[in-house]
């Protein structure tokens, strides 16, 4: 019973706040934790906006997309932040998204057009591994090697997925002989990212697939440099997230405001420390410090949006053929 | 025993039993409801349905064979501590999927205290992963439980039995013959029948120690369905089809369940004569140390790695931890009015096959549930608003069964032995609860509500769907930690849902053993 006057409590509150406009904002979990960039974000655009800024996050960048498709054009959302490459073709066929003008200047490895989904920030994909192993630099080197590697799973994880088109995008029609020879390689698949990471840092491989700003998370907020992402000759693949506004929003400026701010100096001052990840676009004061000892890939990898869906099926269908073996 | 003496009002056990089937129904025909007409089964689809079934019965074969030596040598014997081992025993059950795959490794994985050990000795080392780690990981969680089901099977007969068996100074052997086998014979389908179905569900752990999309579970089809290819009407298939297996699955195992035919006793507690023996000793002490070795190590291997990341926690740790507390004491509530009036009802029936409802909450994917309310509820209401709701309802669902397993057989002994004498004396309604079938009962309630208890505390499936921002579970405030490279941190969090777990658990289970021996 404690609950239900609990909540009929917070009922009448927001009630009496009716007269702020509140903008929703649909994201993924991690965002909005404590130790994500939503606290800081939401107090920054709050400062700005004269608005209430509701953040929600739902799991990962698919299971957003999976519940806008549920809620369809009834969505209470404004604006959707967390979507990634992979997924914008998709989010578009939904016909949810509305055009969005942004004015940026991206410092994105590649040229961004799109004009409904506005990127704010961005990583490569890389094997982190500990300093002390010698490791390959590229991916024939690594299916060559003993080393014991963890990936996830591109059925249930958008880093699976990432793989996936990474070998893809490197190799085209050699990925099934990629596949082959990794699969040895790989000593299991997990459902999601945190999985796989907590199985590589209690040892039981020795790289895992995440982002080539993984070691700056340990080196700045563990002050640990052990960490470190192989470079692979092939390039990496980029994953670039994004945020887009809905057709149906009923403050359609405010989330253009939104998207706007997401891209400003002061959000992305906030992003590389609390989301580790590149910044969409540079801050004038530059990368923290810690971010310089990166590992910067010599060549960036994507795979166009529209082109995504047609050669996951591919890509999945060698990619199970491959390890199922 | 079509017309039982006793008379249980049937109405209650029915409602709970038809809101139960509902619940699940409404939900599946929701999501049908938004489907497309999409392609059937596939090739690879009929891959992860054998893979299932395989693992899910091998699973569970071994889980319960095993557990018969280990309930037995628990029944003989008294000995310190070992109302906290029985008690311990229920914790790799309610670890949330994720920590008891990493206290897993801590012990059998590339770096565990296994492979160094044998390392050490110049041994080559083993790999955990594969159809054997699949199974070696269910084994890991639900022996505890089978353990728990055959050990309230030998407390359910009555003392004067192994009294009598000891005045006729009956071998061990002849003993298990005449008192254990029948009933083992009552309790071992049921336990089956629940250990298949729980590792029918079985993704991330089948994932993970499967070593790869060999280990492609029907869970794993259903949540790429609803998650990366919002292809409902295959998600509403492959539902259907784990629904279908879990349900015959169970039926089958009731239908094996013989009908009760033996007096009953007087609820005496009293001392075993039978297996003085020194062999008979050394060898119940072999069985409980190794089951010990085997359920307590990759438990210490998780408090070890949680008391390190204690001081890392955020205080945002405990809120969470508070919701989760009032989510597991609401579903206790829930779990007993719905199981309670449902045991009822079944044992007033000659066959237990009703119970296979009760299966199928649990084997209905925790998506699936969460998806199809969300349909059903989003276009009059906030799905948030009912966040809190539909969490207790899933979690008192998914403990039906459990409670039902735990229920059916003492009740079923208590209306045959006491029936008659209360039909006589006129006792009916909640008369007959108070009076004869609650008292009776008492131990099997507290360990059910135990059970229930734990279980809602480390449940993860359908809240992620509904979350509300503001009232995190702690087993989903721990995945976010781990989400945000805080394994240390997640690690604390985990020590700590495992001791709360374990505090619901035993509160409850002492509770219902106050003043009676285990």
């Amino acid at each position: 019973m404690k609950y239900l006057t609990f909540a009929t409590a917070t009922l009448a509150a927001t009630a009496a706040w009716a007269e702020t406009p509140e903008l929703t904002v649909y994201t993924y979990d991690s965002f909005v934790s404590e130790w994500g960039p939503g606290p800081a974000i939401e107090k920054a655009f709050e400062e700005t906006c004269a608005c209430d800024l509701k953040m929600v996050g739902l799991g990962d960048g698919a299971a957003l997309l999976a519940r806008l498709k549920l809620e369809g054009a009834r969505s209470d959302a404004d604006v959707v932040m967390g979507l990634d490459t992979s997924l914008i073709a998709a989010a578009k066929e939904t016909g949810l998204f509305r055009e969005t003008p942004v004015s940026a200047d991206y410092t994105l490895p590649i040229a961004w057009t799109d004009t409904v989904f506005a990127p704010y920030d961005w990583g490569y994909f890389a094997f982190v591994h500990n300093k002390d192993l010698t490791a390959p630099a590229n991916f024939k080197a690594l299916g060559e090697s003993d080393l014991k590697i963890v990936i996830q799973d591109p059925r249930s994880s958008t880093p699976g997925l990432g793989l996936l088109m990474w070998v893809k995008a490197a190799y085209g029609d050699e990925a099934p002989a990629i596949w082959e020879a990794m699969a040895d390689n790989v000593v299991t698949v997990t459902k999601g990212w945190s999985e796989a990471y907590g199985l590589f840092l209690e040892g039981e491989a020795d790289m895992v697939l995440s982002y080539t700003t993984s070691p700056a998370y340990h080196l700045i907020a563990e002050e640990d440099d052990s960490k470190a992402a192989a470079a692979f000759e092939e390039g990496h693949y980029m994953q670039i997230e994004v945020a887009g506004v809905l057709a149906g929003s009923d403050q359609p400026e405010l989330a253009e405001a939104f998207v706007n701010f997401m891209v400003s100096e002061a959000a992305q001052t906030i992003l590389p420390t609390t989301n580790w990840m590149y910044p969409a676009v540079t801050p004038a004061a530059g990368l923290p410090d810690g971010f310089e000892t990166l590992t910067v890939p010599e060549k960036a990898l994507l795979i166009p949006a529209e082109e995504v869906p047609a050669i996951r099926e591919e890509a999945l269908a060698e990619w199970l053929k491959a390890l199922s073996k | 025993m079509a017309q039982s003496a006793i008379k249980i009002s049937r109405k209650t056990g029915i409602s709970a039993a038809a809101c139960v089937l509902a619940l699940i129904l409404a939900a599946l025909g929701a999501v049908i409801s938004r489907a497309e007409a999409g392609a059937g089964l596939g090739a690879a689809d009929w891959a992860a349905i054998r893979f299932t079934v395989v693992q899910a019965l091998c699973s569970a074969l071994l889980s319960v064979v095993l557990a018969v030596p280990v309930a037995r040598a628990l029944a003989r014997r008294r000995f310190a501590g070992r109302a906290a081992l029985v008690t311990l025993l229920g914790a790799p059950f309610i670890l949330p999927v994720i920590v008891a795959v990493l206290g897993l490794l801590g012990v059998f994985g590339r770096s565990g205290w296994v492979n160094d050990a044998l390392g050490a000795l110049g041994l080559p080392t083993v790999s955990i992963y594969g159809f054997h780690g699949v199974v070696l990981a269910h084994v890991f969680f639900n022996l505890p439980l089978a353990t728990r089901l055959l050990l309230q099977g030998w407390r359910d007969i009555p003392a004067e039995r192994f009294r009598l068996c000891a005045q006729l100074h009956l071998t061990p052997r002849a003993m298990f013959r005449a008192v254990e086998w029948p009933m083992l014979r009552q309790v071992v389908p049921g336990a089956l029948a629940l250990v298949f179905v729980i590792c029918l569900t079985s993704f991330a752990v089948a994932l993970t120690l499967g070593g790869g999309p060999r280990a492609t579970t029907i869970e794993l089809a259903i949540y790429q369905a609803f998650r990366f290819d919002f292809d409902l009407g295959r998600a509403a298939l492959l539902s259907l089809v784990q629904l279908a297996l879990a349900g015959s699955m169970a039926l089958v195992a009731l239908r094996l369940v013989p009908v009760l035919a033996v007096g009953g006793g007087l609820d005496r507690v009293m001392p075993r004569w039978d297996a003085r023996g020194g062999v008979q000793r050394m060898l119940d002490g072999c069985v409980i140390v190794a089951a010990v070795l085997f359920l307590l190590v990759p438990l210490a291997a998780v408090v070890l790695r949680g008391l390190m990341g204690l001081p890392e926690m955020p205080g945002s740790v405990f809120q969470a931890a508070g919701t989760s507390i009032v989510v597991a004491v609401l579903s206790i509530v829930l779990m007993l009015v719905l199981a309670l009036p449902m045991a009822g009802w079944i044992v007033g029936r000659a066959r237990g096959g009703v119970e296979a409802i009760g299966l199928l909450g649990l084997s209905a994917s925790p998506l699936m549930i969460g998806t199809g309310w969300f349909i059903l509820i989003n276009p009059y209401a906030d799905p948030f608003d009912f966040a809190l709701a539909v969490t207790v309802l899933v979690n008192a669902m998914m403990a039906l069964p459990f409670a039902l397993r735990i229920l059916v057989p003492p009740m079923r002994e208590a209306v045959q032995t006491y029936g008659r004498l209360s039909a006589s004396l006129g006792l009916g309604g909640w008369r007959l609860w108070r009076v004869v079938l609650l008292p009776r009962l008492r131990a099997q309630i507290g360990f059910a509500a135990g059970l229930t208890g734990a279980l809602s505390m480390g449940d993860l499936g359908v809240i992620a769907l509904f979350a509300d921002p503001d009232r995190v579970t702690l087993p989903l405030h721990m995945m976010r930690l781990m989400g945000a490279y805080r394994m240390d941190a997640a690690a604390g969090a985990a020590l700590l849902l495992l001791g709360l777990s374990l505090g619901i658990f035993w509160l409850c289970d002492k509770g219902g053993r106050w003043r009676a021996e285990a």
